[in-house]
C-alpha cells in the first residue's frame, strides 16, 4: 500500500493543569488518504480538536506531546522546527475554526486577511494577491467581492465570515484542510451552505472534519472516526459506521439522532457525563455509561478489533469470548439494511 | 460630509466647554483672598484705590466679567500684574513653545518605547524579558521624573559631557535630556497597558488564525495584534499628553527651560489674575483639542467605532 498523505501514529497528548495532568489524547492512530474526507466525531473533550491541533502545531503552551508521530507525506511534523512549521501551516495544511465571529481580525480589511497567506507563502505581489483574494471570495460565494475587499469583518454576517475563513484556508491550495466544527456556531440554513461548500472542495483537498453532529457526517465524509475519552473507539467507512456500528458508544450516538421513523417520539440520550481524564478509572472509560459493559471493561481497555479491512472498533463485545448481546432495535434495523445492501451489491457484482 | 458635520458639532461643544471653564475660573478668581499687589499692607487706601483703578479692579464683578469676555473674544488676555506689565498673550506665546515641544517629544518617545516594550513582554509572557520589562515599568512609574532628570544630567552632561547640562540654547541637543526624563513615566504606563491588552489579543481566535496561516510570532504581535491592543491606550494618551505639556514644572526648572510651568505657579502665588485665568484656559484648550484628536484616532485605529453614518 502506498504511503498515506497523513499518518498519525500512537499520538499521546497531555495537558498540565493546576489540578494535575490531563491525558487528552491517548494513543490515537489515524490515516488520511489523498482526496479523502475523514470525519472525527465525539463529544466535547473527546480529543478531536487536540488531535487536529497537534497536526497543525497549534497546541497551547501547557500541552505536551508525550508520544507518537505525525507523518505528513512521510516526514514527521512533530520533529519540525517553528520555522518549518510556519511554512507548512496555511500552505500545505490549513484550518477552519469553530467560531467565525471571532476568528477574523476586527481591525484588518477582509481583502488583506485573505491575501495574507498568498503574500506569505506564494510571495504574491500586493496587487496579484488582491486579485487572487477577490477570486477566492467569489469562489466561496461572497457576492460583489471587489467592493467588499475593503470592508471589515463586522460588516459581514456569521455565515459570510465562515466563508471568508474558508477562503483564507483555501488560499494556497492546501493538501489537507482541517475543519474544526465549522458549522457549530452557525444557524441551520447557513450550516447547510457551508457544508455544501466543503462538499465541493473534497475532490481537490483532503479534509479532516471535526464535528459532534452525526447528521452532518453522513453528508460529507468518506470515513468516520468516533472518539471517546481521548481514544478512537470506532473507525470505518461512513456506511460501516452508520449501518454496521459495533461500539455501544456509536450506537448511543446514532440513537440520539432524531429520525423520521421514530416510533415512540422520544429522543435517546447517552446516560452519564464525559469521563474524567484527570484521574481516569481503570479499564474502559465508557464502561460506566455503557449498558452493554462486560466485567472485563472494568479492568482492561479493549483494543481495536478488526471488523473488516476498513472497519475497527474498540469494544470487548467483539472478542470471541464475549456473550452475544441484544442490539438496540434502531441499530438492529440499521444492520439489517446494511446486510441487505451488502448482499444486494454482491448480487449486482455477480451479475457484472 | 458626515465627518465635517461631526467636526463642526465637536467644535461647537469645545467652544461651550471653554466658555464654561473661563466663567468658572473668573468666579474662582473673584473668591481668591488677598490682592495681586506686593507689600499690600504698606499701601495707603488712596494708593490702593489708584492701583485698582489702573487695573480696572475697582469695577463690579459683572462688568469686569464682560470686559474679560470681550477681551477673550478679541484674543486679548489682559495685562500681567507680575511679569513687567506685559500683555499675558505675549508672555505666554514666548514660553508655550518649549513646553509643547517637550511634551510632544516625551509623549512620542515614551509611548513608542512603551508599546514596543509591552508587546515584547506579552510575546514572551512570564519569561526573563517579561519580568525585566515589568520591573522597569514599575520603577519608571514609581520614581519621580526629577530624580531621573538629575541622574541624566549627572551621567550625560557632567560625566560624559555629551549633552548640555541645562538651558534652552543648543537647539535639539538641549531637548534630549529633559525629553528623556519626561518620557519615563508615559513609557512605563504604555508598557503596562499594552502588555495586558496584548496578552489578551495574542490569546484571541484571530491571533490563532494568523498562526494557522503560517505567520511568525513577531508578525502576529505587531501586524495583527498591535492595532487591537492600542485601543485602550489611546484613551489615556490624551490626558497624559496634556499633563506632559503643562505639568513639567520641576523638570523645566531643573533644566532651566523657559517653559510655561514656572509661570503658572508664580502667577498663582502672586494672585496674578490675568495670568492664572489665561494659563488655565490654555490648558483647557489643549485638553479639548487633544481629546478631539484622540476621538478621531479611535476611528482610524478601530473600524468598528468609525463615526456613525460614515459608511454610506
Amino acid at each position: 500500500m502506498s504511503e498515506s498523505l497523513l499518518d498519525i501514529r500512537n499520538l499521546n497528548v497531555s495537558f498540565q493543569t493546576f489540578a494535575g495532568t490531563v491525558n487528552a489524547v491517548r494513543g490515537v492512530s489515524l490515516t488520511l488518504e489523498k482526496g479523502e474526507t475523514l470525519a472525527l466525531v465525539g463529544e466535547s473533550g473527546s480529543g478531536k480538536s487536540v488531535t487536529c491541533r497537534s497536526v497543525m502545531g497549534l497546541l497551547s503552551k501547557n500541552a505536551t506531546i508525550e508520544q507518537g508521530e505525525i507523518l505528513f507525506r512521510g516526514s514527521n511534523l512533530l520533529a519540525k522546527s517553528d520555522k518549518e512549521m510556519q511554512r507548512i501551516r496555511g500552505k500545505e495544511i490549513s484550518m477552519i475554526f469553530q467560531n467565525p465571529m471571532t476568528a477574523l481580525n476586527p481591525t484588518m480589511t477582509i481583502g488583506k486577511q485573505v491575501a495574507e497567506p498568498l503574500r506569505l507563502h506564494q510571495k504574491f505581489s500586493r496587487t496579484a494577491a488582491r486579485r487572487q483574494a477577490q477570486e477566492l471570495l467569489e469562489l466561496v460565494g461572497i457576492p460583489s467581492s471587489t467592493k467588499r475587499l475593503n470592508d471589515y469583518p463586522h460588516q459581514f454576517s456569521g455565515g459570510q465570515r465562515q466563508r471568508i475563513v474558508t477562503a483564507i484556508a483555501l488560499a494556497c491550495g492546501p493538501e489537507i484542510l482541517i475543519a474544526d466544527e465549522p458549522t457549530t456556531a452557525l444557524d441551520v440554513t447557513i450550516q447547510a451552505q457551508i457544508l455544501e461548500l466543503l462538499k465541493e472542495l473534497r475532490h481537490t483537498t483532503s479534509i479532516i472534519f471535526i464535528t459532534h453532529d452525526l447528521g452532518v457526517v453522513a453528508n460529507v465524509a468518506d470515513r468516520v472516526a468516533v472518539m471517546y475519552g481521548g481514544r478512537i473507539v470506532e473507525i470505518g467507512k461512513v456506511e460501516e459506521i452508520f449501518y454496521n456500528p459495533q461500539h455501544p458508544y456509536t450506537w448511543g450516538l446514532l440513537r440520539s439522532m432524531p429520525t423520521l421513523d421514530d416510533k415512540d417520539g422520544e429522543l435517546y440520550a447517552i446516560p452519564g457525563s464525559p469521563p474524567d481524564l484527570l484521574s481516569p478509572a481503570p479499564g474502559d472509560l465508557f464502561a460506566t455509561r455503557n449498558e452493554y459493559a462486560l466485567q472485563v471493561d472494568a479492568h482492561y481497555e479493549p483494543p481495536l478489533f478488526q471488523v473488516s479491512p476498513t472497519h475497527y472498533a474498540a469494544t470487548w463485545l467483539l472478542d470471541d469470548r464475549a456473550p452475544s448481546v441484544i442490539v438496540p432495535e434502531a441499530i438492529a434495523a440499521r444492520r439489517q439494511y446494511y446486510r441487505q445492501r451488502q448482499t444486494g451489491l454482491t448480487a449486482k457484482e455477480g451479475l457484472l | 460630509m458626515t465627518f465635517f458635520k461631526f467636526i463642526l458639532k465637536r467644535l461647537a461643544f469645545m467652544l461651550a466647554t471653554l466658555f464654561l471653564i473661563s466663567t468658572i475660573t473668573f468666579l474662582l478668581m473673584n473668591f481668591l483672598p488677598g490682592s495681586p499687589y506686593q507689600n499690600e499692607e504698606k499701601l495707603t487706601p488712596v494708593q490702593r484705590q489708584m492701583m485698582n483703578e489702573k487695573y480696572g479692579l475697582d469695577k463690579p464683578a459683572g462688568e469686569r466679567y464682560l470686559i474679560y469676555l470681550s477681551g477673550l473674544a478679541k484674543g486679548d488676555l489682559g495685562i500681567s500684574l507680575q511679569f513687567g506689565n506685559q500683555p499675558v498673550s505675549k508672555l505666554l506665546s514666548s514660553r508655550i513653545g518649549p513646553s509643547i515641544q517637550l511634551g510632544l517629544q516625551a509623549m512620542l518617545l515614551g509611548t513608542v518605547a512603551g508599546i514596543i516594550l509591552g508587546t515584547i513582554s506579552a510575546m514572551y509572557q512570564n519569561s526573563f524579558i517579561d519580568t525585566f520589562a515589568s520591573l522597569s515599568a514599575i520603577i519608571g512609574r514609581s520614581i519621580p521624573n526629577f530624580i531621573f532628570a538629575v541622574l541624566l544630567q549627572l551621567v550625560f552632561a557632567v560625566s560624559l559631557k555629551w549633552l548640555p547640562i541645562a538651558l534652552w540654547d543648543d537647539g535639539f541637543r538641549s531637548t534630549i535630556l529633559p525629553t528623556l526624563a519626561l518620557a519615563i513615566a508615559p513609557m512605563a504606563d504604555a508598557a503596562r497597558f499594552i502588555r495586558t491588552e496584548m496578552i489578551e489579543v495574542l490569546n484571541s481566535d484571530y491571533a490563532e488564525l494568523a498562526k494557522a496561516k503560517g505567520q511568525s510570532k513577531v508578525r502576529i504581535a505587531f501586524v495583527h495584534g498591535l492595532r487591537n491592543a492600542l485601543i485602550p491606550l489611546i484613551t489615556i494618551i490624551g490626558p497624559m499628553t496634556v499633563g506632559l505639556m503643562t505639568g513639567s514644572l520641576v523638570v523645566e526648572n531643573i533644566f532651566a527651560i523657559p517653559g510655561i510651568g514656572e509661570q503658572f505657579v508664580k502667577s498663582i502665588v502672586t494672585n496674578d489674575y490675568a495670568t492664572i485665568m489665561s494659563v488655565t484656559l490654555l490648558y483647557s484648550v489643549l485638553l479639548v483639542v487633544i481629546i478631539l484628536i484622540v476621538d478621531i484616532l479611535y476611528g482610524l485605529i478601530d473600524p468598528r467605532i468609525r463615526l456613525a453614518g460614515a459608511k454610506q
